[in-house]
């Protein structure tokens, strides 16, 4: 779609076609951009008409989620504490974007600071399911997946902690990848839980997913935690087939509390790769049940210390009288901050304190070496994993926003993933209904190439991803 | 005397670092205009993320290696998390368990003469916070402004066990500690704010102070002094002493408390996730083959091979401008003359001007050895010359012997004085004769008076009496 997107708009005007992108947006309903940079991309567009360039994303409008650093671009992390605050530097990404010719178009609405499933806990309120406006997006980068979803930009970025891209991809009917951990820079992704967040494409198709990973993957020296080595491309090979490949589907990910329309239609992907020459066997995750409860400690106490630079000094939320530091910083956090972040900044904060940190931190930490080492074993057995991305279809704004704890669950089969390190990509594979179903894809370490294949070869054998909604 | 137990922390910046702790940003930040040397990433912008200067913690380790530490196989950053307006992440990066290095040692000189051991109990890398800069003074300034220049600067916060026991103790220590960061070339404690001290004292069986972010070695000694008074006086009065946090009031020269131990920091340390774990052990050899040599076997050498006396050659090699500076004039003068003049006078002429040795050429100093050698010059003409090239009044030592006349005089000039002194002064011969060995001392001065002091006093005195005797 990417590829031939590019080559219309050399034939065509990219700034007309921003413009129609940007007139859909501003009759839209689905709240899924936050700022728009509409007169920098239009003038970027003009330069593209006058004398296009030559790079892989020449000319292709994208749009950012909210917490992605962009130069001169609003970056807020859909939080009021940020209001305001204006990078003087882009991400990595970004950079990589740019250089490419990728047309940068605005910002997209998020779970506040990534916390969250629905991305409901924005300050902008809630972004809207392009296939049932009463329905969640999914989160945290629901903005990035329903302004694809709905047409309203070709491709976006995400950042996936312990679900956030594969989630909403998976709630609005598209393709979602979360990186090996390491293989995208993470320098100027706004620090939720740095220990397991990758930033991934959300496309319509696995080719456009993995054209956007052959641009933003690499090494960069200014994230320590950057895999070395050779830039590596996914699309030689993508469309390769599944012939011989084997997958695993863990009995953990099945069963008790997956919705039934759900589990049918991931077994009938299974299916279908088992099809075009695939085999599968039974492997278990043992360590899955401990998940949950070791991704929300480790999640949150890294949170309670990344949000601590959020004081209003520097930079966003100033408000009312300046008075003694401990005061007016306190003042500014207890304004800034949403119910959902002060929650995980308040547990965090009491997971990390003397006495409870041995009890809670250092053992979710052993908990998440485990849960590494169940995904390891697996993959000695099969190439890659198969599973459910989310065990429900989307549910109604408003219906688990009181109920965290039934949030925290939903995530039950997308956070192990983070735990571990490890890539998985979420395919649209069905419907409950309207609404979409996802196909979560786990591959080892680095084995982006693998996902990407049985992926584009289911992709090749369904029409899923050709469905679209009927929006504005 | 009671029995007081000292403890240091000491914040070194590794300023000779050309670049800051986790970026890229120059340490050369000290005379620029505020919030001049920062970026993303020391500004703690969202999303920045830090890259580990190595050559920050190869300093590291060869400061532990100098300080005969132990050097861990591998050693991470934690973060230690607290709110300030300096600190602009909310947590310092910083270390915790497994620091760089560990259990060392270093010789001092006690109060009671003799060397003492004092226990490193540990050094570990961080970086350093930005700066708050109050209108006035702390406790009176109506806001606080903060400079992020300094944010980011890599610091070792090296830590002693409670083996110091007397103010003093505790300056020779941070004398020697400074010493021989200089010895490493990792250090220039001339520029502000570089060396940072935290006491803690105690008296024996009652509990401890800290006494934080004392800067200059004058304020650690004065605060300690205070802080002994003070817990001594509470002692006398049956009061107990709390354990708390104080501050060193510089211009009242007083200990004020900021913080008791009931509101104490639980700093949250947990590992820095953005930071790999570096496995140093394997830097050691490289970085070992680097050490040069040090105070003590400078000093030791200086004895051995230049026959000088211990006081002198401590005096030397106190510091590494000075050692090398004598070295130099000792391979073209007498050394032991040019250790004579460089630690008795040169140094103490410097310090009176509050120069550094840098503001004075060996040439000269070896010149000037070389023609008390010589005779040429008395011991005061030397003094003089000193003083003359100090002073910029010249920047030539044989145009100074010149100008300032200097030259010692010819001996029979000297002979002829000496005659003519001792015929004018029949009163004072005729009391020499009546047994006052002091009346011999006005013809010396007149005998100075008429050689215009170029002529050696000692050796005039030997010539007045021999003139005495005979006529």
């Amino acid at each position: 779609m990417l590829a031939e997107l590019r080559n219309r708009l050399r034939a065509e005007s990219c700034e007309e076609h921003l413009l129609q992108l940007f007139e859909r947006i501003e009759k839209s309903e689905l709240n899924g951009f936050t700022t728009l940079a509409r007169e920098c991309a239009l003038e970027e567009a003009r330069q593209f008409d006058k004398n296009p360039g030559k790079g892989l994303l020449a000319g292709v409008p994208i749009a950012i989620k909210e917490c992605i650093s962009t130069k001169g671009i609003e970056t807020n992390c859909s939080s009021r504490i940020l209001r305001g605050y204006i990078p003087p530097y882009d991400a990595h990404v970004i950079e990589r974007l740019k250089a490419e010719g990728a047309i940068i178009m605005g910002k997209t609405n998020m779970d506040e600071f990534a916390m969250g499933t629905s991305t409901e806990t924005s300050s902008f309120g809630p972004t809207r399911n392009p296939w049932d406006k009463e329905y969640v997006p999914g989160g945290s980068s629901g903005g990035s997946a329903a302004v694809v979803a709905g047409g309203e930009a070709p491709c976006a970025l995400g950042s996936d902690t312990g679900g956030s891209v594969r989630c909403p991809a998976s709630f609005c009917g598209i393709v979602g990848l979360k990186p090996t951990y390491g293989l995208v820079s993470r320098y100027g992704l706004v620090a939720y839980a740095n220990s397991l967040e990758q930033i991934g494409p959300l496309t319509h198709t696995v080719e456009d997913t993995a054209l956007l990973m052959d641009v933003i993957s690499g090494h960069d020296r200014r994230d320590s935690t950057s895999a070395e080595g050779e830039r590596h491309s996914y699309l030689p090979g993508l469309h390769d087939g599944v012939a011989g490949l084997k997958i695993g589907i863990p009995r953990e990910y099945f069963g008790e509390g997956v919705n039934k329309d759900v589990e049918k239609a991931v077994w009938d992907g299974i299916h279908t790769l088992e099809g075009l020459g695939a085999t599968w066997q039974e492997v278990s995750l043992p360590h899955t049940r401990y998940a949950l409860a070791a991704y929300y400690v480790i999640a949150m106490s890294e949170a309670s210390s990344n949000l601590a630079r959020f004081d209003g000094l520097r930079y966003g939320l100033r408000e009312g009288e300046d008075k003694d530091w401990h005061t007016t910083f306190s003042a500014i956090r207890a304004q800034g901050f949403g119910p959902e972040v002060k929650r995980r900044i308040i547990l965090g904060t009491y997971a990390l304190s003397a006495g409870y940190y041995g009890r809670y931190y250092l053992k979710a930490l052993k908990v998440r070496t485990l849960i590494k080492e169940d995904f390891l074993r697996a993959f000695k057995d099969v190439d890659i994993l198969a599973s459910p991305t989310m065990p429900i279809p989307a549910f109604k704004i408003g219906e688990r926003i009181n109920d965290p704890l039934s949030l925290y669950m939903a995530d039950v089969f997308t956070v192990p993933i983070n735990l571990a390190g490890v890539p998985a990509i979420s395919v649209p594979c069905g419907f409950s209904g309207r609404l979409p179903i996802g196909l979560q894809l786990i591959g080892p370490h680095f084995g982006e190439s693998k996902v990407l294949r049985a992926s584009a070869a289911f992709e090749a054998a369904t029409a899923f991803h050709e469905a679209k909604p009927e929006v504005i | 005397m009671e029995d007081v137990i000292i403890g240091l922390e000491i914040h070194v910046q590794l300023n000779r670092l050309k670049s800051k702790m986790f970026c890229g940003c120059s340490t050369a930040y000290h005379n620029s205009p505020p919030n001049s040397h920062t970026c993303p990433v020391c500004l703690g912008l969202p999303g920045s993320l830090p890259v580990i200067n190595k050559k920050a913690v190869e300093y590291g380790i060869k400061v532990g290696l100098a300080l005969n530490c132990k050097i861990e196989e591998e050693t991470f950053f934690y973060r230690k998390n607290y709110y300030y307006p300096d600190l602009p992440k909310g947590f310092q990066i910083s270390q915790y368990d497994y620091p760089l290095a560990t259990n060392g040692h270093i010789m001092i000189l006690g109060d009671d003469g003799a060397e003492r051991n004092i226990r490193i109990n540990r050094a570990h890398m961080e970086e350093d916070p930005g700066r708050l800069v109050h209108a006035g003074t702390i406790d009176k300034a109506k806001y606080t402004m903060v400079d992020y220049n300094r944010c980011g600067m890599p610091l070792l916060e090296v830590v002693t066990e409670p083996d110091l026991t007397s103010p003093k103790e505790a300056r020779a220590f941070l004398d020697k500690l400074k010493s021989i960061l200089e010895y490493l070339d990792v250090f220039d404690g001339s520029l502000e704010g570089s060396m940072r001290v935290d006491a803690n004292i105690s008296l024996k069986g009652g509990d401890r102070s800290e006494v934080k972010n004392i800067s200059g070695f004058k304020g650690v000694e004065k605060a300690l002094s205070y802080e002994i008074t003070r817990q001594k006086n509470l002692k006398r009065r049956n009061i107990k002493v709390v354990q708390e946090t104080r501050h060193f009031d510089e211009i009242r020269n007083v200990t004020v408390s900021i913080r008791s131990k009931v509101g104490a920091h639980d700093y949250r340390y947990f590992p820095e996730a953005d930071l790999a774990v570096l496995r140093i052990a394997s830097w050691v050899p490289a970085i070992k083959s680097t050490l040069p040599e040090l105070p003590d076997a400078k000093r030791e050498r200086f004895v051995a091979q230049y026959g000088l006396a211990d006081d002198h050659a401590k005096s030397l090699t106190s510091e590494i401008k000075l050692a090398n500076f004598y070295e130099a004039a000792a391979a073209r003068a007498s050394p032991k003359l040019a250790a004579v003049w460089i630690a008795d006078v040169l140094k103490g002429e410097l310090n009176y001007r509050d120069l550094s040795i840098e503001s004075f050429r060996v040439e000269h100093m070896t010149e000037i050895v070389q023609m008390l050698e010589t005779g040429q010059i008395t011991e005061d003409g030397a003094v003089q010359i000193i003083r003359a090239l100090l002073d910029k009044k010249g920047d030539s030592t044989s145009k100074i012997v010149k100008d300032l006349g200097l030259g010692k005089a010819e001996d029979d000039v000297v002979q002829r004085a000496v005659r003519e002194a001792v015929a004018e002064s029949a009163a004072a011969v005729a009391d020499y004769r009546a047994g006052s060995e002091r009346a011999l001392n006005f013809i010396v001065g007149m005998v100075m008076k008429k050689t215009r002091g170029k002529a050696d006093a000692g050796e005039v005195h030997r010539l007045v009496k021999a003139e005495v005797e005979r006529v």
